[in-house]
């Protein structure tokens, strides 16, 4: 039932990231042109999505289990650290040099588009390389018994 | 700043934003959990038992939505500008960076500034600055 749900889930995010334009990296990159011709269709799938967000985040919030039963698995943290600013600065220039980001990358993989397949190889390249530096972390310092 | 009026889809980009907030909200309500690409996508790499179904579920989902829209009508134009080596080094660097980062446009641009989190309201200035910026770089400072 969760596995159906998430595949539900993943496919509507999907249609909707098509519908808005954003599975068009060009497109994106229209946004991030904030000097040249600037195209805003960006700022209104985020205000789109976020309206809805919004209310439904709010009541997830004060649910102790999900629909199908069960445990809820939202964010806690709330601190600033290093690794999420210098991650954020390293993503956004990933995104403003291609115009690609996670999503849309794996839409347009799935699409059939060849230059995509390099992105997201190197993607997963990248994310590799986060979970390596994860394992190396804490071989060296090790738990606390 | 001069609007792009031929290129700019304000009611399409709009339901298709109200689109995938539903997909954000139905996730996070039914299934407890943060519709985050990188997230879902990075936690396959090493993933703990029982932790795996869900995400494949949902990653499959989302590469069936091109393929359930060509079986009613054509795509809509894709086009990717950057050459080879471009997209190697942005791929490494979203990668790198949202796995670092916690999270992509989707797990805190959408689901986090949903949710108000500071945390994600932090990380989407960061990669928007640096997006604006590098365009700025790439488009106009280099004159490319």
């Amino acid at each position: 039932m969760a596995a159906l749900l998430s595949f539900a889930a993943g496919l509507l995010f999907g249609i909707g990231l098509i519908v808005s334009g954003m599975s068009n990296p060009a497109k994106v990159l229209g946004f991030l042109d904030l000097t040249g011709r600037w195209d805003p269709s960006l700022m209104l799938v985020m205000g789109g999505a976020i309206a809805v967000g919004f209310i439904a985040f709010r009541a997830a919030g004060r649910r102790t289990r999900s629909w199908l039963g069960g445990a809820m698995h939202l964010p806690t943290a709330r601190q600033l650290d290093q690794p999420l600013v210098f991650g954020s600065l390293a993503f956004g220039i990933g995104w403003g040099l291609a115009g690609i980001c996670p999503g849309p990358a794996l839409v347009v993989l799935s699409a059939g588009e060849a230059r995509a397949l390099v992105f997201v190889a190197a993607m997963a390249a990248g994310m590799g390389g986060f979970e390596l530096f994860q394992v190396l972390k804490t071989r060296r310092r090790p738990a606390p018994a | 700043m001069q609007i792009d009026w031929n290129h700019f889809t304000p009611w399409a980009s709009l339901i298709g934003g109200v689109l995938i907030g539903c997909a954000a909200a139905l996730f996070a309500l039914a299934n407890g959990r943060i519709a985050g690409i990188s997230g879902i996508a990075g936690g396959l790499l090493r993933p703990r038992r029982g932790d795996a179904a869900w995400r494949i579920a949902f990653l499959a989902g989302l590469m069936a939505a091109p393929w359930l829209w060509r079986a009613f009508s054509a795509l809509p134009e894709i086009r990717i500008e950057a050459g080879y080596g471009t997209l190697i080094a942005a791929g490494l660097l979203v990668g790198v960076g949202t796995r670092f980062g916690a999270g992509c446009t989707s797990g805190h641009g959408v689901c986090g500034l949903s949710r108000l989190s500071p945390r994600s309201l932090a990380a989407t200035l960061c990669f928007m600055g640096t997006g604006f910026a590098t365009v700025f770089v790439v488009r106009h400072a280099l004159g490319a």
